[in-house]
This record gives structure tokens, sequence and C-alpha cells, in this order.
């Protein structure tokens, strides 16, 4: 089975997602946030303790799904390679980027798509910010940027990571240890079985589409190709005829309860980082996963880097609000990024800078 | 034949090499992979600038032929 080898497939590979993420929309996920990633793992990461926001800590299924279906459908298809030793330390840190800015933002490159077909504006002013980090990244790409070779490793080693997301779930299933929100955005939930299947799925397909967002524009920036793009416009082909066809439409800068705020600068400037981060460690959050799932040890520090930035972005207050409606007086409450998340995006994209032009790939050598 | 190593290198690096390789030339070049999707995309960035594959699969991953 090969979804890559013609744009039809691709399409198609995009249409499914699409529905999958639609289809949890439906049963329950919080509006406008469908299958995001960032906030997924940020949720977990809360479930874990790891931060104690309380209104953001629920065991997202679908994290565990995408990781255990790559593994899955790789292991099945001959493609699962335990790999290791591409600089792990320094991904861990751009998968904290990845993460602190996605939460300024309030959403990953995928929910970005899924807010765009919303008729969400400010994602569609984030997608701006979002192409000049990636236009950033290919351009050290060009300066010979590389984080060096990783090498085949111990056949368990590349297991780890999806194992650890099997006990996750067990834990989730069977215990009451994990953290779980009454209130807010991590109480609202498709069914646990539905959200694990809908994250297998999505996690077998973009495993053999090779489905990534910063992939598709960088593609299109270095290589004027449009393969993965394809996958992309499936996708929020689907999210627009699904939000349309519910009502959730609509084309609005200040729109209440959907979990996103109208600060542009900080808007471009989190997705500038996300986009940029994405490139140099190779691929978006969800590539992240779907690598790792695969066999890649270098992905699986790179989405421990995530969750840590996820944590980091709730302890340290960093992580941006959404806009709401109060419910008492009725007014609009703007949504807000905070003095302490503005300076750690600031920092976020200088150590990217720092990142993607003191690693070269001739010194690797 | 040249040959283009790019084993352990996440993408888009591996295509980057080849580009840069086929530009130098039209003589038979060796493209040296470690994942079966870096093998398809070299296929398939060689197809699509007119040139034949020919893979076969290595102790650490995927040798690219292209003629």
């Amino acid at each position: 089975m090969n979804l890559s080898d013609s744009k039809k497939k691709l399409a198609l590979a995009g249409v499914i997602c699409g529905v999958v993420a639609a289809c949890l929309a439906w049963f329950g996920n919080p509006a406008n946030m469908a299958f995001c990633i960032a906030c997924f793992i940020r949720d977990t990461a809360g479930a874990l303790g790891l931060h104690s926001a309380e209104t953001v800590q629920y065991a997202r299924p679908e994290i565990i799904g995408l990781v255990l279906g790559a593994f899955i459908i790789s292991v099945a298809t001959k493609e699962y390679r335990s790999t290791a030793g591409s600089s792990p330390m320094v991904r861990f840190v751009l998968g904290m980027i990845l993460a602190i800015g996605s939460l300024v933002f309030l959403g990953c490159p995928l929910r970005m798509i899924i807010r765009m077909s919303a008729g969400d504006l400010n994602a569609w002013v984030a997608l701006i910010g979002f192409i000049l980090g990636v236009g950033t990244g290919v351009f050290a790409l060009k300066k010979g940027f590389s984080l060096g070779r990783a090498h085949l490793t111990n056949r368990v080693s590349g297991g780890i990571l999806p194992a650890l997301m099997l006990g996750v779930l067990i834990l989730a299933l069977g215990t009451s240890l994990l953290k779980s929100s009454t209130s807010g955005p991590g109480s609202m939930h498709a069914p646990i079985l539905l959200s694990l299947a809908g994250g297998l799925i999505f996690g077998a397909v973009a495993q053999k589409s090779r489905m990534c967002f910063a992939g598709s524009i960088r593609d299109v920036i270095l290589m004027r190709n449009f393969d993965l793009l394809t996958i992309i416009g499936g996708f929020f082909v689907v999210m627009l005829i699904f939000n349309i066809a519910t009502g959730r439409f609509v084309p609005a800068f200040d729109t209440p309860g959907v979990i996103a705020h109208s600060e542009h600068l900080w808007n471009i400037l989190g997705m500038y980082a996300v986009g940029f981060a994405a490139v140099l460690a190779g691929g978006c959050p969800l590539r992240q996963l779907i690598l790792a799932g695969q066999g890649s040890s270098d992905s699986a520090v790179t989405v421990l880097g995530m969750f840590a930035g996820a944590a980091a972005a709730h302890n340290f207050g960093l992580a941006a609000s959404g806009t709401a409606l109060d419910t008492e007086t009725q007014e609009l409450v703007a949504g807000t990024v905070p003095m302490n998340g503005k300076v750690a995006v600031i920092l976020c994209i200088i150590v990217c800078f720092v990142i993607a032009f003191m690693n070269k790939r001739s010194e690797g050598k | 034949m040249r040959e283009v190593d790019a084993r352990g290198l996440s993408c888009p690096e591996p295509l980057m090499l080849t580009e840069e390789a086929l530009k130098k030339g039209n003589d038979p070049v060796r493209v040296l992979v470690t994942e079966p999707h870096q093998k398809m995309n070299v296929e398939k960035f060689a197809k699509d600038h007119g040139r034949k594959t020919t893979s076969t699969e290595t102790e650490d991953g995927f040798a690219v032929v292209i003629e």
C-alpha cells in the first residue's frame, strides 16, 4: 500500500484524515480543535501531572493512536526502522519551541488549517507567519543546515515511545491515576474508543502518505513540489464542507468560544517560530509523532520536548487565552497573549536562528 | 560512479543532495538512503527529471542508482 505515489492518492489521504477530524469534532472534541497535536499533547501532559492547569488535563487517545497507528502500519509494511543519534538534545529544544509557539498561537499547524476551514481569520493571519517561518528554515537548509546523521540502532529503541504511549492508554482505561478536567477544553472529548480509532487511522494514513504541514510548504518553496500540499488541500476541503454543513463556519476575528485570540503580531510570531522549528526538526508536530512511531528515537526526543514545552507553557504562564463571552455581562472578553508568552516566543525565535546557523552539514562529517 | 551518501539525514536533505549531484552532470549517480520513504522520494525526483532508477536494498537502507 502506497499513498504517496500519485496526487489522487495523496488527496484521498487528506480526505480520510479530514473525515476522521470532522467525526471527532462531531462526537465531542472541542469546537474548532477537532484534532490538534499541540493542544492534545498539552492535555496529555496535564493528565500526567506535568502541569496543573485544571481545564486542560486529559490523556488524549488521539495522540496515543497516532503513534501506535504509525508503529503498527510501519511494522506491517516493513517500513519500521529503529534509528537514533541526530543531535537529540537540539531536537528536544526544537520540540519545546514547537509546543510553546503553538500554544501562543493556540494550535499546531494542523489546527491552524482546521481553524482556517472554520473561517477563523486569525488562523489566516497566522498562516503568514508559518509560511515565513518555513521560508526561513528553507533558507537555512540552503545554507547547509543539518542536524547530522541518524544511525540504525537496537530494534527495541524505536519501540520505546509506542510502548510508553500504550502504557498511558492502559493507565487511562484501567486506573484513576491520570488527571481529567471537569470543565474547559480538557473536559470536551469524543468517546475514548472513537478517539483511539480516529488516532490509529489518522496515524496509519499519515505514515503512508508522509503527511506534513511544514513539509508541504517547504517542498513548494524549495522544489516547486506540490505533492504534500495536495494532502493538506484534501483535508481542508473536507473540514470546510463539514464546518459549513454544521453551521460552524464563522468568518470573523473575534468569535467567542473557539479558543483563539486576535493578537495578530503574536499569532504571526507564534507560528513563525513553529514553521521555522518544524523545518529544522524535519517535520511538523504531527510528522514528529509519526516518525517516532516508525522507529525514530530522534523524533521521539522531539515529542518529549513537545511535552516539556507544553508543560512549561502552562507552568510559567506562556500560553495564550481564547476570546470568550462573559456569561454574566454577555460582553466579549478578548483573548490575550501574556507578557511571559511574548518573551518566550522571541526567545524561541532567537534559539531557532542560533540552531539554524550553528549546525552545518560539513561540520557533522 | 558518483555517490551521494544521504544515509541517516533528515528530509529534505537527501533530495537536496540528489538535486545537487544531478545538476553536475548526466552520468549515473548512486544515492544511499536509510528510510523507505526517502528511497521513494529520490526515485520520484529522478523520474520527474527524466532519469531512470534502479533500487536495491543494502545492509543499512537502500541504494538508488540514477541512470
